[in-house]
């Protein structure tokens, strides 16, 4: 499920004309770029959105336009404008565009979209940049066009001659651009860039340290911050030795903010805010001296209407809940209570997991200089344009006024999403009239989070006498208001087995809190394929099937043809499934407390089915010895190296949700604040993994999340199958298999 | 307090609070920002430098307890034999996603091979597992080390 945040800023299909635009800059550049009809004023020339800058001595500059988090889009998306351009990838340079949301599309990091929106788009600037190149060539040797060839940034014709691209860009800068619709693309078995493995374009500078991310930036004159909020979601400042903290060395300020409360989340159920929070601003000349005058605060806080929870409260109000009917049951096919009275077999079972932090290793932080005429501000964001909506909101200033510069964002995950911290930042900075640099500590980081929600369900199965799955009666507690979830807290009514059980109902009971939730990588699928793919794996054995074939008996008959992009696809599943028992050995004999389990998801337009095998030691502890994933996102894969790293990424991040990860509330804040209690997968956990791409019809789509919803269930239905005993709540607990 | 510090080879003034962490002084004082803040409390080792030689984390070192040894952080490791055989190592097998880790990771493995040039599976897990990697790249940190102990 798409997070809101991002579904405002991903609006599928063409919204506006779009047309390419060609110029020369300053020394005699040509640049190519898109101008996009019905937004901001009108264009001048030369202030196009370059994606693609050739200068006179032959240096290709190519624009990436949207931050890079790590999922390798940097590389990804120029690879596409080099591959029709004709350049080879040695000779290109990459610049990271900052925020220019007049100029460009989409700059945004989230939703797995990269590939999706940007695929044939940039594929389609760097063909019209070589055919006018080839253009100018052609003319000016007084040839035929289309007996012009391209290769390595120089233009030939069968005569002998030929061009460097740097030698024509005087010429191309003086044609008109050509249309849209009349620019050829490659067949794709010509690439000679896209589909090879390429490696990250920022790499040799991350091995040599490179200042690279947010947290790197240093500007003039700049001081340090933190920032203390009440570790009491929803709580307030009431008085603070300010005082003191201001005497001591290095503090040159020291201040409560008010806070003020704003928007983005209140539109799905959010009852925390995610504009400025409450807290106390400390600004010192180094980061260590304000964090060491924060150990010294001693503030007396307003706890607000939130202090009692916990996540015991939460458990127990999600069981008195679950012993009723749902409050809100918002799909019902068919009669499930009549259709479970009569079976062969009813299944029945409780799930639940818990919230869980994001933890990106570089903490959030921003470096913003408001004041004097200028508002501007370098931060790790996934959503730059929503920051610069929320930071004019906050902080009463003009969007056009607020300029946002990109860096690299040591991990993102959904995290940064949000943008909390560059509003506090902002603030901060606009108080003391001064630049300054916002870091969090990992501390803040864990007990600020937007956490992925907790949730119970309770779901009720029916199999007639030959195994079909006939009803399934779907009540859960989850977090909101009224009938709105809290972010990412819902449960999508179309999620699988949806459709294809005649009697089917999906109810929910909501609980109001201030914990802070909102998307982690795979938002809603991160948890919800876990209780799916489980309670399947129950009927399947309930049904005396192996679960692959209940799998494909729920599924039913593929579709004849492709379905339209965005539509469940059962043959896709079938697809994955097949290549995943293939690589596997699905079925295989296995030694004593070792067992093979199976999960699938259509999780942001990918397809993925995954296998584990698991042995459980005497003493409960999980070892996962191998994992087989096979994945479906799209005919073509960009750069299997990028790729195949984004999968065993998202394995790793899934294996870590089912061993290692929750965040507890007691007295209404997080209790684990730092990784030795909420721990990503160690290098000790890490299984092999081995991966197949498989390549169908499809449009290609992004790799950031798909593969990561099924290894959990893989992996507790191959604990099941090792010993016999069913995880029905996360992270699993080795005292219940010892 | 003033302190010299020798790092990457390099004497260095500074005039910073005794029990500042190196972590700090590294990336505020002199502007070396290739050792990274991830916890603060040792659990992370983004901020692995060597002192001496030896693996430490700078968030847990304070510079008062630094004295005399020779510091090498992530840009410097580059200039030692073993460093520039396991920097290729990490490129050649494109071992990075965020990439935030890896300064870490790699200080972590150049010391381990300085160690033993012909780590087991085992010692590989001993000595890298204090190194987190949030974005799950494991599976590449092992065969970049492998890569550059068989000689790159």
């Amino acid at each position: 499920m798409l997070p809101s945040v991002l579904a405002k800023l991903s609006k599928p299909g063409p919204t506006r004309r779009t047309f390419l635009v060609v110029s020369a800059a300053a020394g005699g550049a040509l640049l190519v770029g898109y101008y996009f009809a019905g937004r901001g004023k009108p264009r001048q020339s030369g202030e196009l959105n370059a994606f693609i800058t050739i200068a006179p001595d032959n240096t290709v500059t190519l624009t990436a336009k949207n931050p890079e988090i790590g999922q390798g889009v940097k590389t990804m998306l120029p690879m596409l404008i080099a591959e029709e351009l004709d350049v080879d990838w040695r000779q290109v340079v990459i610049r990271q565009a900052d925020l220019d949301a007049e100029k460009f599309t989409g700059q945004f990091a989230g939703g797995s979209m990269a590939t999706t929106e940007n695929y044939t788009p940039m594929r389609q600037i760097g063909a019209a940049a070589r055919m006018l190149l080839v253009s100018a060539a052609a003319r000016d040797w007084g040839v035929a066009v289309n007996e012009c060839t391209t290769a390595g940034g120089v233009v030939r014709h069968p005569s002998g001659k030929s061009a460097v691209y740097g030698s024509l860009v005087d010429a191309a800068a003086r044609l008109k651009a050509p249309d849209l619709a009349s620019i050829k693309l490659k067949d794709p078995k010509d690439f000679k860039i896209v589909g090879k493995r390429v490696g990250g374009i920022d790499s040799p500078l991350i091995v040599r340290g490179a200042p690279l991310y947010g947290i790197d930036v240093e500007v003039p004159d700049m001081y340090y911050a933190v920032f203390h909020k009440c570790p009491v979601f929803g709580g307030s400042v009431k008085r603070a030795n300010l005082d003191e903290i201001r005497r001591m060395p290095g503090v040159k300020d020291a201040f409560v903010i008010a806070g003020s409360a704003a928007h983005t989340f209140e539109a799905e159920g959010g009852t925390v805010s995610t504009g400025l929070l409450p807290g106390i601003a400390i600004v010192a000349d180094s980061w260590w001296r304000a964090e060491k005058a924060r150990q010294a605060l001693q503030v007396d806080w307003n706890e607000g209407p939130y202090a009692h929870h916990s996540s015991a409260f939460f458990a127990s109000e999600a069981d008195r809940l679950l012993a009723a009917p749902p409050v809100w049951t918002y799909r019902k096919d068919g009669n499930p209570d009549a259709a479970l009275k009569a079976p062969a077999k009813v299944v029945e079972a409780r799930y639940d997991y818990p919230f869980i932090a994001h933890g990106t290793l570089e903490p959030q932080n921003c470096t913003a200089h408001v004041g004097n005429g200028v508002c501007e501000f370098w931060a790790p964001t996934q959503v730059p344009e929503a920051a610069r909506g929320l930071i004019a909101a906050t902080l009463g200033v003009k969007e056009k006024d607020i300029v946002i510069h990109l860096t690299r964002s040591g991990g993102g995950f959904g995290r940064r999403l949000m943008n909390d911290y560059m509003v506090e930042a902002g603030a901060i900075s606009q108080k003391i009239g001064a630049p300054v640099k916002l870091v969090w500590s990992r501390e803040d980081d864990f007990a600020h989070d937007f956490y992925r929600p907790a949730g119970w369900h309770k779901i009720t199965g029916g199999l007639d006498a030959a195994g079909n799955l006939t009803a399934w009666k779907h009540a859960f507690v989850s977090f909101g208001k009224g009938r709105q979830f809290a972010s990412c807290a819902g449960l999508d009514p179309s999620s699988f087995p949806a459709g294809r059980v005649a009697n089917l109902s999906f109810g929910t009971s909501l609980i109001e809190t201030g914990v802070p939730m909102g998307p982690l990588r795979a938002p809603g699928d991160n948890a919800l394929v876990w209780v799916f793919q489980s309670f399947l794996d129950e009927l399947a054995h309930a049904a005396g099937k192996d679960p692959m074939e209940f799998a494909a008996m729920v599924l039913g008959k593929p579709e004849g043809k492709p379905v339209k992009q965005g539509t469940f696809s059962a043959a896709r599943v079938l697809g994955v499934l097949a290549k995943v028992r293939q690589m596997s050995g699905w079925g295989r004999k296995l030694p004593p407390r070792t067992g093979l389990g199976m999960a699938f998801s259509y999780c942001h337009l990918g397809y993925a089915a995954e296998v584990v095998e698991a042995t459980v030691a005497k003493d409960g502890r999980v070892g996962v010895n191998k994992v087989w994933a096979a994945i479906d996102v799209g005919r073509q894969i960009v750069n299997p190296s990028g790729a195949e790293n984004q999968v065993q990424g998202a394995v790793m991040d899934g294996l870590a949700h089912a061993l290692n990860q929750k965040i507890t509330i007691e007295n209404g804040r997080a209790v684990e604040t730092n990784f030795d209690r909420h721990s990503p997968l160690t290098i000790r956990q890490a299984p092999p993994v081995e991966i197949a791409f498989v390549l169908g019809d499809a449009d290609p789509t992004g790799l950031g999340e798909p593969a990561l919803p099924p290894v959990i269930p893989a992996l507790t239905n191959a604990v099941f199958a090792a010993t016999g005993t069913r995880i029905r709540s996360l992270p699993i607990d080795p005292k219940l298999l010892a | 307090m003033r302190y010299t510090l020798n790092v990457n080879g390099q004497d260095r003034k500074v005039d910073v609070d005794e029990d500042t962490p190196l972590l700090w002084v590294l990336r505020d004082t002199m502007n070396l920002k290739g050792t990274r803040y991830g916890c603060g409390a040792g659990r992370c080792g983004a901020c692995t430098v060597h002192l001496d030689g030896a693996p430490v984390q700078a968030c847990q070192t304070p510079v008062a307890s630094v004295g005399s040894s020779k510091i090498i952080t992530i840009e410097g490791i580059g200039d030692t034999a073993i460093g520039k055989r396991i920097t290729e190592a990490w490129l050649k097998v494109d071992v990075m996603q965020c990439g935030y880790c890896q300064g870490g990771q790699i200080m972590a493995a150049t010391a381990l091979l300085a160690q033993k040039p012909h780590p087991s599976d085992d010692d590989i897990l001993n000595a890298m597992e204090g190194h987190l990697c949030r974005c799950g790249t494991y599976l590449r940190v092992k065969q970049a080390i492998k890569l550059a102990a068989e000689g790159g």
